[in-house]
């Protein structure tokens, strides 16, 4: 068996290894909470040189955009997790049957699109000349219904599930929706529970379709709005000046713009970094579930 | 009570016909149909629109009045300086992502099972696959405040030693090196759990048994840890090696930050179909590099597979 004295070394290559993955968050919040001017002068911290609370205070002021790209990110992230699942668990549920007849091309069909594709740019004709999802909040719901990676995935646990149970439902007389949504749905949690995590945090952190389709502030998704305020200094302004707020006067020569971006980041990425790592574990069992050979 | 099925069932056994087939699949077949449509219409109708490929594609006239030239938009490409660039680091990337992820993730997990404390384990574990939870953008931030000239960590650190400031975000061939530190990082928390998950099955036994017949750890690794992740390997690369080619646009695209003097380093096939599309002026060629890619990635999995196939048959993908 292993001796202590051999995880030491171990135990300190990881916490010097567990320091790489926390510093870089240190950093970002410090740098929210440093003064602007100090920040300009003595450069990025991981303790901040002078602390002030100046980029939260004009977030505060003029949260209006933040609220809305938040609003438009939790609603779509939902509504397109819960539309996908359903879509997904019933193409799987058919897949999983032994004896279902056109089992082989639809499954073909499925895994035909995770090795081939039209590209980006059929793709974005298609959906703004001809199916006009351009500037739509279904544009961040529709293109992503269906992943052919997580049907199998699913599928896969599905053909794990004892067979004896569907044919004596069967038996019994109940139908095809039926034997899915009362006998193999609620046998089905842990994978149902993995991927849909893997849509939610895929939906939380999409930012290209927004960058690909979507023009108008209103319908920016939370990722996009980080990356535009990451980007230019003028779009932090533009920000600030279109406040909702009435009778907010800012002031946009002492507008903070470095520590802003921080502070901005902080309050919109922050609660998801609190939540998802709880998740963790299930991540882990499900991916390696979907490592299995289906 | 809704009627019984199974009687009938071994009734139409002896004349199955083409209707008979069809009812009994019939339920079963309508749950398949959201799917069946979705991808009918987001995957299959933009495999249709590859055709742009091969016409000299012009807005006002759509896809099916655009004149047809045949592969002028391919040959265009290929003769293009952009050609051998994207090419090189689409694929150069690709595969020094697949060989250091696999490199960095074994051997992380490796060593995260020599950790016997279950807390400190947990906290390893979950620092790690903190990054998997954030999206490419806000690793732009972290990157953003290490690499900045003036006030980024980097040079701060390098400034401490006496070395010069150095401006990463005009010189190409730094990022050669940066870009593959950055994926690692984001990645390898996850897929050294997954590894970690696979060595938890291995039996114990055969580690003590080694060490009874006097294997070191070396011998161990090499003999026990290392066979038995192979499954997971091979699954992972063949996944991956449909990847390599798509590259990843999040990456490439928001830690270097668009900046064109990096181009050289950083353009991979997607960001400059990104950049096909916002300009607008090239369509059909930029498509041709798209169906290009598609047609590469696909030989690239099919061939891997079969390759995988040949030496270890129940490892590979389908």
């Amino acid at each position: 068996m292993k001796s202590k004295k051999a995880n030491i070394p171990v135990n300190l290559f990881f916490i010097a290894f567990s320091l790489c993955f926390i510093l870089p968050f240190v950093l970002i919040i410090s740098s929210s909470i440093t003064d602007e001017q100090a920040l300009l002068t003595n450069g990025y911290r991981l303790i901040p040189s002078k602390i002030s609370f100046e980029a939260y205070k004009y977030v505060m002021k003029s949260p209006g955009q933040l609220l809305n790209s938040y609003k438009v990110t939790i609603v779509y992230s939902l509504i397109a997790t819960g539309l996908s699942m359903i879509v997904m668990t019933l193409m799987a549920y058919p897949l999983s049957r032994p004896n279902y007849k056109y089992k082989k091309p639809v499954t073909f069909f499925i895994i035909f699109t995770m090795l081939f594709s039209g590209g980006l740019i059929p793709t974005y004709i298609l959906m703004t000349k001809y199916l006009h999802l351009q500037d739509n909040i279904w544009v961040y719901i529709l293109p992503n219904l269906a992943n052919a990676f997580h049907i199998i995935v699913i599928r896969s646990f599905f053909q794990g599930l004892p067979s004896s149970l569907v044919e004596s439902a069967k038996i019994d007389g109940a139908r095809e929706l039926q034997v899915f949504y009362k006998i193999v749905l609620p046998l089905s949690k842990p994978v149902i529970a993995t991927v849909s995590l893997l849509n939610l945090l895929a939906r939380w952190n999409d930012w290209n379709t927004a960058l690909i389709y979507i023009r108008s502030k209103e319908l920016y998704s939370l990722q996009y709005l980080l990356q535009q305020i990451l980007r230019e200094v003028q779009f932090i302004k533009d920000m600030a000046e279109s406040s909702p707020v009435a009778g907010i006067s800012i002031n946009l020569t002492q507008l903070p713009s470095e520590t802003i971006r921080f502070a901005l980041c902080i309050v919109a990425a922050g609660p998801m970094l609190i939540i998802f790592p709880f998740f963790q574990k299930y991540f882990a069992k499900g991916l390696t579930v979907g490592a299995v050979k289906g | 009570m809704p009627r019984i099925k199974k009687g009938n069932t071994s009734l139409t056994i002896k004349k199955k016909s083409r209707w008979g087939v069809f009812r009994e699949n019939f339920e079963l077949s309508v749950m398949l149909l959201p799917g069946i449509i979705f991808f009918l219409i987001f995957s299959y109708l933009p495999m249709l629109g590859i055709i742009i490929a091969f016409k000299d594609y012009r807005n006002n006239l759509g896809i099916f009045k655009s004149e047809w030239i045949g592969f002028r938009n391919f040959k265009f490409f290929f003769t293009s300086q952009d050609a051998f660039r994207i090419a090189r680091n689409t694929v150069g990337y690709g595969i020094v992502f697949i060989i250091l992820g696999i490199v960095c993730a074994v051997t992380i997990a490796i060593l995260l099972y020599e950790i016997k404390n279950k807390l400190a384990l947990k906290f390893y574990q979950t620092t790690m696959i903190l990054p998997h939870f954030l999206s490419w953008v806000i690793v732009g931030y972290i990157t953003y405040i290490i690499l900045e000239p003036n006030m980024g960590i980097l040079n701060q650190i390098l400034n401490f030693f006496g070395i010069n400031s150095i401006n990463w975000y005009l010189e190409p061939k730094y990022w050669v090196a940066i870009l593959p530190v950055v994926n690692v990082w984001k990645t390898v928390g996850l897929n050294s759990i997954m590894y970690y998950a696979a060595l938890m099955g291995i039996d114990e036994q055969l580690f003590e048994a080694a060490t009874v017949d006097g294997a070191g750890k070396w011998k161990q690794i090499r003999h026990i840890t290392i066979p038995s992740l192979v499954p997971l390997m091979t699954i992972l690369t063949i996944l991956h090696v449909g990847n390599v080619i798509k590259g990843d646009f999040g990456l490439f695209y928001n830690i270097p930050r668009n900046v064109g003097l990096l181009y050289p380093t950083t353009d991979i096939i997607d960001t400059y179909i990104y950049r096909g599309l916002q300009t607008g002026d090239d369509i059909g060629i930029t498509t041709a590099v798209g169906l290009f890619q598609s047609f590469v990635g696909f030989i690239m999995v099919v061939v891997t597979n079969k390759i995988v196939k040949k030496i270890s048959p129940e490892n590979t993908l389908f």
